[in-house]
């Protein structure tokens, strides 16, 4: 017979506060030793990291701890979120709120003790009102919007159909099409953009063969205009379009389709009363994926678009790393947060919809 | 249903549209001018400029180290987060941990660059540390916002193990870092590569939170590329445009091979 | 091995008040929010027993498993095993093992190492392990797929395997889950009696949850229905077939007819109730019943007697019509519509093929014994 497992009596008793007081400590020596690796070549340091976390978290967890100890293992990734994505925005926030400086850091502080020795806070709108006052920065808005919208509707127009083609292809094809529509993904987007320059600029690609083929006499302008900003757009973001439409059409049963066209539908019609209401989820999901990052595009418009393409990203890059107003950046970012939070809220009640459903 | 004509037309010229820049960066590398667009013979003296080319070499060389550690990190938050979320039940600060591993897929790449390059500042003003940017603030960044892509693939893959597993685990007698480590983990191995490659891949390619986080001597290549195209074309980009487009290429086809394989081995 | 054990299926302990019980439950709740998913449960059961717990989907019997294994804490109430008190004990510290329906065999490793996971970590030497792994792929009939993996395995073996890896700790309790669950009927039937021979080899105590009602029928030393989170009977098959003791029992096993009445009055030998199907049916004498209280007549199809001619030994008979027949090869089944449209089931054995079968529309009698009835006040 095996030792009998219950012959160890009743569950001691826990006490969390010497465990809290460790785990504390264990931390700080942690967060120390990660100080220090980085000393280490980096090369060596990754590849310790991978060995030294998971035996860091097991080490903790593996003190005689039951599940009930678990928010140890909660507090690590709930930390890092913390402090690195979660208080960067109340820096953000209170910066928005402080005054230019030429100093180091270029920004007042948040208080001041006076010679009284008085506590003063310094805070001011100032810097929204300025923002929201100058027509260039509600320019720069309103024309981010535009221009997300246009090319999220040409990203529909031209994705929907190679999602329904994906969608609808019989099986080792539809793998490779798949593929083909990820593969650019996994090369630099940087490149994929800079790729454009050689097509659209004067003497560039399409230029050229349409000069060769008589179409056209004198070079078109292409380059440095809206019309390139759209292009860039569409075409980075095109498979964030395609993926989710051909996730939703890929489950649209065939079935649906039949029963349509046997109760006397023609295909055009089926289209419009059965296969587009059902793929609305995908349509909205691709839409936002597509319209939320091109909100805040820098590197598009930087690159193909001329000095009038105004993009509230690219004010703000300008804001910051040529005028170096670090507030009024920080104002126009937490602007900009407002005007992308709407749309992903409405994503996310549509996917929760969706799940539900599923 | 009849066939249309629509449909393949459509898919070609988008497929044609998706590829063709791709092509012509790979066919005019090998372009003797300088001129990119205009033909001027072969030739691989745009390879060898590169090679030459040390700023080049060198940022490259700190975007692959920046892409590891963050790749890494990422790997062990995102799990941890996913794991937490899919199988702790309900816990304070639940809500807020979605949240937090949700918002940087939506977040403009500006406001978190922004963002956390003020923090830096302001840790280094109350803390002292970090001291200055570099490459630590660049990983740092990039880790957190590649971790929530990790959250994601991880939590799916949790989502969809048969959570009986672990139960059955327990029931045999391990304990529940026992479990994890013996279940839980090669089971979602592959999700978690992935992850990892998706990290890495995120981490090589971005250009706007390294320009915000990074600091002196601590240029990505993604940095040192802008850098050259604002300028306009440069036929050396082309030749590692071309390089990059091998790796991915034959990255994809060892995996596809592989993937191959092993489904084959399942049946 | 094991010495042959002294088995619970033939001494029956149950049936002795002062035997001990090997597993308690005493008034066990769970409450999954306002949701009560086993409300005030107790059970007693013995050892080397072969339990099942029998119920519709959603009925609670798979949270009582799980309360069992660790997986889930009782809301309120206790559950002893072998005496000890398994409040705070852990899942991987109880006496028990489970077999899952899903199987969930680790996909990762190979057979070998699924049976032997549980037995190297209460600390076996893997000599000692492998050994144990051995001796229970030989009880499984599985050694030649040893260093296979789980997908390269069909639905019988995988079901084999994992019984294998729950048995192979010698648990004092194995707790399976719907454990045929996922295999064909055929299969289904033969694995029955495997794990019936394997259970009385071993002796160890079976807790078997089942919504499968034959399944439970051949399996099971004794049965417990459960309803809406409550074990509404406990018994031997037998007894639940032949004495249910509610109307839901009755209904839930096998077929029923079942038919209300009023009753009269109370008698030493033969009673009557007042039924508006049949009038006046003559029945055994039933303790505890008031003059005039609504009681149900439940009678098994398998117990009417249909003829063309009226039986006049019978004590209740009515006519009817066959409105329905269905032939099964051993037996037919009818359905009778008597004068005031009330439809009763018959089943009858086709012991001979020289009998013309009573077949559609034929004026019948149905008749029914009185010590076939069973009177039913709930």
């Amino acid at each position: 017979m095996s030792p009998d497992p219950q012959s160890q009596g009743a569950p001691k008793p826990r006490r969390y506060k010497p465990l809290t007081m460790l785990a504390a400590g264990l931390a700080g020596l942690a967060g120390a030793l990660f100080v220090g690796w980085l000393a280490l070549p980096p090369g060596l340091q990754a590849a310790l990291f991978l060995i030294i976390a998971p035996a860091f978290v097991y080490f903790l967890i593996s003190r005689r701890m039951g599940w009930s100890d678990r928010w140890m293992v909660i507090a690590i990734p709930l930390l890092w979120f913390f402090v690195f994505f979660l208080v960067p925005f109340f820096v953000l926030g209170r910066i928005s709120l402080a005054e230019t400086m030429i100093a180091r850091p270029p920004y007042s502080p948040l208080w001041e003790t006076d010679r009284d020795g008085n506590l003063e806070i310094i805070a001011s709108l100032e810097n929204y009102r300025f923002i929201l006052g100058d027509a260039l920065y509600l320019n720069a808005y309103l024309s981010s919007i535009k221009v997300a919208f246009i090319s999220t509707i040409f990203a529909l127009l031209l994705g929907y159909p190679i999602a329904y083609y994906i969608a609808r292809s019989p099986e080792p094809r539809r793998s490779i099409l798949l593929l083909l529509v990820i593969l650019p993904f996994w090369t630099s987007f940087l490149l994929r953009v800079y790729a454009w320059i050689g097509f659209l600029r004067r003497e560039g690609v399409i230029n050229n063969v349409l000069m060769w083929l008589g179409v056209i006499d004198e070079p078109l302008v292409m380059m440095q205009t809206d019309f390139a900003v759209y292009i860039g757009i569409v075409y980075t973001y095109l498979p964030f379009m395609i993926l989710p439409l051909y996730a939703n059409l890929v489950k649209l049963d065939d079935a649906l389709l039949e029963a349509a066209s046997d109760l006397g539908a023609r295909p055009s019609v089926t289209f419009l009363t059965v296969t587009l209401p059902l793929s609305m989820p995908g349509i909205i999901a691709g839409s936002m994926l597509v319209f939320i990052p091109a909100i805040g595009e820098y590197v598009i418009p930087a690159l193909l678009g001329g000095p009038d393409t105004l993009m509230i990203g690219r004010t703000l890059w300008d804001e910051f790393f040529s005028a170096r107003d670090w507030p009024v950046a920080s104002a126009v970012a937490i602007v900009m947060l407002f005007l992308v939070v709407a749309p992903t809220m409405w994503l996310q009640s549509v996917q929760n919809r969706q799940e539900e459903r599923d | 249903m009849k066939r249309g004509w629509f449909l393949p037309i459509v898919a070609t010229l988008g497929f044609a549209f998706l590829y063709a820049p791709i092509v012509s960066l790979v066919i005019f590398s090998f372009n003797e001018s300088r001129l990119v667009t205009v033909w001027g013979g072969f030739s691989t003296r745009w390879y060898g400029e590169l090679l030459d080319d040390g700023q080049m070499l060198g940022a490259a060389w700190i975007s692959l180290k920046v892409g590891a550690w963050a790749a890494s990190i990422a790997t062990v938050m995102g799990t941890l987060a996913a794991f937490v979320l899919t199988r702790f039940g309900k816990f304070r600060g639940k809500l807020l941990m979605t949240g937090m591993i949700t918002a940087p897929l939506v977040m403009p790449e500006v406001i978190i660059g922004l963002s956390l390059l003020l923090l830096f500042v302001a840790m280094e003003g109350v803390l002292g540390w970090p001291a200055g940017r570099g490459m630590l603030t660049v990983i740092i960044a990039h880790a957190t916002f590649t971790a929530a892509y990790v959250a994601v693939i991880a939590q799916s893959r949790l989502r969809d193990m048969d959570e009986s597993l672990e139960e059955a685990a327990r029931d045999l007698g391990a304990g529940p870092v026992r479990v994890f480590f013996d279940i839980t983990l090669p089971v979602i191995a592959p999700a978690l590569v992935s992850g990892w490659l998706l990290a890495f891949t995120l981490s090589l390619d971005d250009l706007v939170i390294a320009s915000f986080v990074s600091g002196p001597g601590a240029s990505t290549l993604p940095m040192v590329i802008f850098s050259k195209v604002r300028l306009g074309v440069s036929p050396d980009v082309n030749a590692l445009a071309t390089i990059i487009i091998g790796i991915v290429a034959l990255a994809v086809t060892v995996a596809g091979v592989l993937l191959m394989r092993q489904s084959k081995r399942m049946r | 091995m094991t010495s042959n054990p002294a088995l619970a299926a033939n001494t029956k302990p149950w049936r002795d008040p002062a035997a001990k019980p090997f597993i308690s439950i005493r008034n066990v709740t769970k409450r999954f929010g306002d949701f009560t998913a086993v409300d005030d449960v107790s059970l007693d059961v013995y050892r080397s027993e072969l339990f099942c717990l029998l119920g519709g989907s959603g009925c609670g019997k798979s949270t009582l498993l799980r309360m069992l294994s660790g997986f889930e804490t009782p809301t309120a109430g206790q559950i002893l095993i072998d005496g000890q008190d398994m409040a705070g004990v852990p899942a991987d510290k109880r006496p028990t093992n489970m077999m899952f329906q899903s199987y969930a065999l680790f996909p990762h490793m190979s057979v070998e190492k699924n049976i032997a996971y549980g037995l190297l970590r209460e600390g076996k030497s893997k000599a000692e392990a492998y050994e144990r792994v051995g001796e229970m792929l030989k009880l499984v009939k599985l050694e030649k797929f040893a260093s296979r993996k789980p997908h390269q395995l069909s639905g019988g073996q995988r079901q084999r395997v994992a019984l294998a890896r729950a048995l192979a700790k010698q648990p004092k309790l194995l707790l399976l889950d719907e454990p045929l669950g996922a295999l064909d009927k055929k299969l289904r039937e033969e694995t029955q009696f495997e794990l019936v021979n394997i259970q009385e080899t071993l002796g160890v105590t079976f807790i078997v949850v089942t919504h499968d009602q034959d399944e439970a029928m051949t399996l099971a030393t004794r049965i417990g229905v459960m309803t809406e989170g409550v074990i509404t009977q406990v018994g031997e098959p037998r007894e639940i077939y032949e004495t249910p003791k509610s109307r839901f029992v009755a209904d839930f096993i096998g077929s029923v007819n079942l038919i209300e009445g009023k009753a009269g009055p109370a008698a030493p030998d033969l009673m009557r109730v007042e039924t508006d199907d049949l009038g006046p049916v003559v029945v055994p004498p039933t303790a505890g019943l008031t003059q005039g209280q609504t009681v149900w007549l439940a009678i098994r199809p398998e117990r009417v007697w249909l003829t063309r001619e009226p039986r006049p030994d019978i004590a209740n008979s009515v006519p009817g019509v066959v409105q329905d027949m269905g032939y099964v090869g051993h037996m037919s089944s009818y359905v009778v519509r008597l004068a005031n449209g009330r439809l009763i089931r018959v089943t009858q054995a086709n012991e001979s093929r020289r009998d013309t079968p009573i077949t559609w529309d034929e004026q019948v009698h149905v008749g029914f014994e009185p010590s076939d009835f069973r009177v039913l006040t709930q």
